[in-house]
């Protein structure tokens, strides 16, 4: 079943690899950079890229692309988690899965700039040199270069692993635009290395004010552990003299935007390679392929990536495919059941349903509480989930990997952390949405049990809500939850394409007349989650497009997933009402969705 | 092959031609004898007087507003922000008192350099060194964009409504249905190229302009005869203007962009203000952009002898070379499997079948001769013919308007609208059907097919006089069963309906 996922990764690190040769020689050729002496730069480059050094950091470097792989692998996502308060975003950032995440970067980083300082050569080569300075000739002295860009490197791998949780870089988008993987790749590699250039210089800035200001401590540290003296002639790097040298930042800039680039390049090519569309078979005569089936994919829950695949091939074959199409239209053999479209329909269907369930509680909860964005006690919604518990402490990484592996070993990767009290309610709520014993399944049911949660948290926060540092924290960030409820949109996006899509070629190609017992259904899901939807973008901040990140290698496309999901939504509607036209008459449905109806036909939405 | 010599002979001046029936055009001598509809589409006029251009000069009035007592950083700063390193550049090298003399010396030779390249650019690329205005008047598929009062027109594709862009950068929107017509303007609406309605969608109108994208979203219910501002969404990206040409997928999911300028043409996802570049090397540019009705292909026209049919489903490209010159227009048969096009400085239309067996079409033919004919008549000889300047093909694909340059210098020989007969089955064929007249010393500008006219086709007209008018043609199409109601017809002989012109046995 996850096979598909797992020889696309194990192919995307491959080509990282493949590739790492290429951003190598180009880094090497960068780091000889003499303008002055042209031939002395060219040949200096040869000779290093065909020195044992190049070749044995390049073994290294491979390896560090596969472990980079491997938490690439481990850490995505196909829904975005959003945290709602700031307080919600520093756990993110502390929970132990993350911060093993954090410090494997950090020494990741340092292995590759170590590479880099042993292929720069020079001054930067090794970490301790003969002393220049008279009174202590014969002893070992501390090389500062090499440990500042050792330091940077460090530095450059924590904060791109916290960039990754701020800009959420391990979600995978999936793109309304299908292309060729090498056209894909060729045509954003412009931007790729644009954002580890500028990522680079931000980080540089950063660790330069850092090692400005606490740059002794380390030198020291270092120092006395190796019983290496300090080299008194020279400037140190913790100074404004020493700081500003032109050829140090320039070679620190290189080396950290290499270290960007070999990353950046493998999470690209990973979701390249995963977001591609998959096609799945209709029906298969063979049992052992009935896993492998459409309407068995989609209806499973497990890696949310097969979910996702399996929903975006629907919409494809709903557009472009009329031979699955008739497939999908066709009856089971023996007893003449429509089992394929029943599948596929219902599944659809469970899913805007969940999606309408979910804003009609969003928006009563909303309502129950007065304004969204009240002061303090009002963040009922996010502080259950967001408030670390002591008693349920988040099970480590190392924890959950070994539960995994008893149970299935690929079922980690693309599920997120459930039982992470941090996690987005949106995943559990998505994950447990036929799940009736579920807790949220319950305060769906009953919007009072949602009423009943704001009393008891004001009265218990009720003091520290005074303090504005607890107020900063907790309050919701205005736009977060609003983004939270939509995170998995993509999925509602599909299913209203691929159901719209069959519905109007139904129209000539269903001669069964399966489709029309379930259109009513259809019709109703639409109209009921069109109300909620509409209900929904009343509310503050709903309409408010976010700002545009210039440059990030993190995908915002799920910042604006809920525009995307209510013009897919109209576009549905109209798709059918302009196939059907006055048929659509015949249709039961209540009086207030005719009238919603109406308007459609008559295009005045 | 069709050639205009089948044409019947061109009208008289005064008569002016009303609409077809029993196919054949029928002339009056005023608009007022046509047969009523059920809703007529108001025939509008906009006086080129009465709209003021907007003579906005993009960089002389910035001196103007300046404070030159700024120091040198901050206006470096601003040169960088507006015009990026050659403004920087410039505005160092002009100020060789306040700057060290090397900087400027330098930024002096900098730019000189980059002019030569952008020069050198430009000699591979002439269309580079137009103006955007000029840029966007040689490209547009509006005959005399610059100067005429109607810069663009577009139906709704479901509804009888239409938009109409004007001289003045504002866009009035008509509607069956409602009396109030909204009136859009907005800041960054200028020299609007082109403007296109969402398909599947009643409210959404997307808008080629100067240095942006804008979709407008105009609420049908509203009152409102001036939609804010805040209706629009702005859709820009560097590089990318001006707009020339926009399309809409028929699925009404994705909309194309393209500029002269920009070697890559967009992809957005307007939902969510999203888009993917796709650049090809070669032809330096896009300029016109036309999506298959049915939604499987697009034509991408570069301002070189090149042209491109893409694939929509996983866009990859096919690139057809043309020998004499860039692809001008271009239009689609209704099943998407036939395009037709016609090519500057040459005066046929080709015709390119596509098939969803690989390989597809070896070679486009050549389906109607468009060279100058003349016709004798009682005022002396006519002569008509030209180079295309747009193809409308109507939705069912039974009638093709070609409009057709004039030539600017000879007042007798003004614009034409050629209209043709097509059948798409069971073998591809154009059959003459007669010119348009419209009144004396009035030419077309701009063409378009009313997506659902029921009767037949319905031909709406701009005129270089600022008229919109609306041109029917009755007829019973070949593919419905039931004979619909004609308003009326008047019988007469038809000696030129009945010769087959050209037929493609090969389709």
């Amino acid at each position: 079943m996850h096979k598909v996922v797992r020889w696309r990764a194990v192919a995307s690190f491959a080509w990282s690899v493949l590739l790492l040769p290429v951003t190598t020689s180009l880094f090497v050729f960068l780091s000889q950079a003499s303008l002055l002496h042209p031939i002395q730069w060219i040949t200096d480059s040869l000779c290093l890229l065909t020195a044992s050094s190049t070749m044995f950091s390049l073994l290294l470097l491979s390896a560090v692309v596969l472990v980079i792989g491997i938490f690439i692998q481990e850490y995505c996502t196909v829904i975005p988690s959003i945290p709602c308060s700031r307080v919600a975003l520093l756990a993110k950032v502390l929970h132990p899965r993350q911060c093993v995440h954090s410090l494997s970067h950090c020494s990741l980083g340092m292995l590759v700039t170590w590479c880099a300082a042993v292929t720069i050569g020079g001054r930067y080569r090794t970490l301790s040199h003969p002393c220049s300075e008279s009174e202590n000739v014969g002893q070992m002295c501390l090389n500062e270069y090499h440990l500042f860009l050792l330091l940077a490197g460090a530095f450059m791998g924590y904060s791109h692993s916290l960039l990754g949780v701020v800009q959420n870089m391990n979600y995978v988008a999936f793109h309304a635009v299908q292309q060729h993987k090498y056209m894909h790749f060729k045509g954003s590699l412009p931007r790729v290395v644009k954002c580890s250039a500028v990522q680079s210089l931000y980080s540089l800035r950063n660790y330069i004010v850092l090692y400005y200001f606490f740059g002794y401590g380390p030198r020291l540290w270092i120092s006395q552990i190796l019983n290496l003296q300090l080299d008194g002639s020279s400037h140190f790097l913790d100074t404004v003299a020493g700081l500003l040298d032109f050829s140090l930042l320039y070679h620190l800039w290189i080396s950290g935007t290499f270290l960007m680039l070999t990353w950046f390049i493998t999470v690209f090519l990973f979701r390249i390679y995963v977001s591609e569309a998959y096609s799945f078979p209709v029906q298969s005569t063979f049992t052992e392929d009935a896993e492998m089936c459409l309407p068995k994919v989609l209806s499973c829950k497990e890696p949310m990536v097969m979910k996702f695949l399996a929903l975006q091939d629907l919409a494809l074959l709903s557009q472009h495919s009329p031979v699955r199409r008739q497939e999908v239209f066709s009856l089971s053999q023996p007893g003449g059941h429509a089992h394929n479209w029943n599948a596929i329909s219902r599944e659809c269907l469970s899913l805007l349903t969940d999606l309408t369930q979910r804003l009609v509680a969003h928006h009563d909860a909303v309502a129950s509480n007065g304004r969204p964005k009240s002061q303090g006690s009002s963040t009922v919604e996010d502080l259950p989930k967001a408030y670390p518990s002591v008693s349920k402490t988040p099970g480590s990484v190392f924890l959950r990997s070994s539960t995994v592996g008893l149970n299935s070993p690929m079922t980690a990767p693309f599920t997120p952390d459930l039982d992470s009290p941090f996690s987005s309610p949106v995943i559990r709520r998505l994950t447990a949405q036929e799940d009736p014993a579920s807790p949220w399944f319950g305060s769906v049911q009953s919007p009072h049990v949602m009423r009943r949660g704001p009393k008891l948290w004001s009265a218990s926060t009720g003091f520290l809500a005074k303090r504005a540092l607890v107020l900063y924290l907790f309050n919701k960030l205005p736009e977060a939850s609003g983004q939270a409820l939509f995170a998995d949109s993509q999925a509602h996006i599909w299913a209203l394409e691929g159901l719209s899509h069959l519905v109007a070629a139904s129209y000539t190609e269903d001669r069964f007349g399966v489709v029309q017992t379930t259109l009513p259904n259809i019709l109703s899901s639409m109209l009921m989650l069109l109300e909620a939807v509409d209900r929904h973008f009343k509310l503050p901040h709903a309409s408010s497009k976010p700002s545009r990140a210039t440059c990030s290698m993190g995908d915002s496309t799920h910042k604006t997933l809920r525009f995307a999901l209510r013009a897919a939504l109209k576009t549905a509607l109209y798709r059918i009402t302009t196939t059907f036209g006055e048929h659509l008459h015949a249709v039961q449905m209540s009086a207030e969705h005719r009238k919603r109806m109406q308007q459609f036909l008559e295009y005045k939405e | 092959m069709c050639s205009l010599a089948l044409f019947p002979p061109p009208l008289l001046d005064g008569e002016i031609t009303l609409y077809e029936s029993n196919n054949e055009l029928v002339s009056g001598t005023s608009a007022s004898s046509c047969p009523k509809q059920e809703w007529d589409p108001p025939s509008l006029i906009f006086p080129r007087e009465t709209l003021k251009s907007h003579s906005r000069p993009e960089s002389s009035s910035k001196s103007a507003f300046l404070d030159h007592k700024d120091t040198l950083w901050m206006r470096s700063a601003g040169a960088w922000r507006d015009a990026g390193l050659s403004g920087l550049l410039e505005e160092i090298a002009n100020r060789p008192d306040e700057v060290p003399k090397w900087l400027s010396v330098g930024s002096g030779c900098m730019l000189a350099l980059l002019r030569w390249i952008s020069s050198f650019h430009g000699s591979l690329f002439p269309h580079l060194t137009l103006s955007s205005e000029a840029m966007v008047a040689e490209f547009s598929q509006v005959l005399k964009w610059s100067d005429g009062a109607v810069r663009g027109f577009a139906w709704h594709p479901h509804t009888d409504k239409f938009a109409v862009a004007l001289l003045d950068d504002t866009i009035r929107i008509y509607n069956s249905k409602s009396a109030t017509s909204p009136t859009l303007k907005h800041r960054l609406q200028r020299s609007v190229s082109s403007l296109q309605w969402k398909p599947l969608c009643a409210s959404e109108l997307a808008v080629a302009c100067h240095n942006c994208l804008l979709v407008w979203h105009i609420d049908p219910t509203s009152l409102s005869t001036r939609p804010s501002s805040g209706c629009a969404q702005v859709l820009s990206h560097p590089g990318h203007s001006p707009v020339t040409s926009i399309a809409w997928s028929p699925s009404g999911s994705l909309l194309v962009s393209a500029s002269p300028v920009d070697t890559a043409m967009l992809v957005w996802d307007v939902a969510i203000e999203s888009c993917v570049p796709l650049q090809r090397v070669g032809g330096g540019g896009v300029t016109f952009l036309s999506w298959a009705p049915d939604g499987g292909r697009v034509l991408a026209a570069t301002p070189s002898a090149l042209f491109r049919v893409w694939e929509t489903r996983m866009w990859t490209c096919e690139r057809w070379p043309c020998l004499k010159g860039r692809l001008q227009t271009g239009c689609w048969s209704p099943d998407g499997t036939r395009l037709l096009f016609s090519v500057q400085n040459e005066m046929v239309i080709y015709a390119l079948t596509f098939s969803d067996s690989p390989g597809g079409p070896k070679a486009a033919s050549v389906v109607a001769d468009l060279s100058e004919t003349t016709f004798s008549g009682p005022n002396g000889d006519v002569t008509v013919g030209g180079e295309v300047q747009s193809l409308a093909w109507d939705p069912k694909g039974e009638r093709l308007a070609v409009l057709m340059k004039g030539v600017s210098e000879a007042p007798e020989r003004p614009a034409v609208i050629a209209v043709f007969r097509t059948r798409t089955s069971p073998a591809f064929e154009l059959l003459p059907c007669g010119f348009i007249k419209g009144e004396p010393g009035v030419e077309p500008r701009l063409m378009q097919f009313h997506p659902q006219f029921q009767h037949g086709a319905l031909l709406t007209l701009c005129w270089s006089n600022g008229k919109i008018t609306h041109l029917p043609f009755y007829f019973v199409s070949a593919g419905a069963t039931t004979a619909t109601c004609l308003p009326h017809h008047t019988a007469k002989g038809t000696e030129f309906s009945s010769q087959l012109l050209y037929t493609d046995h090969s389709s």
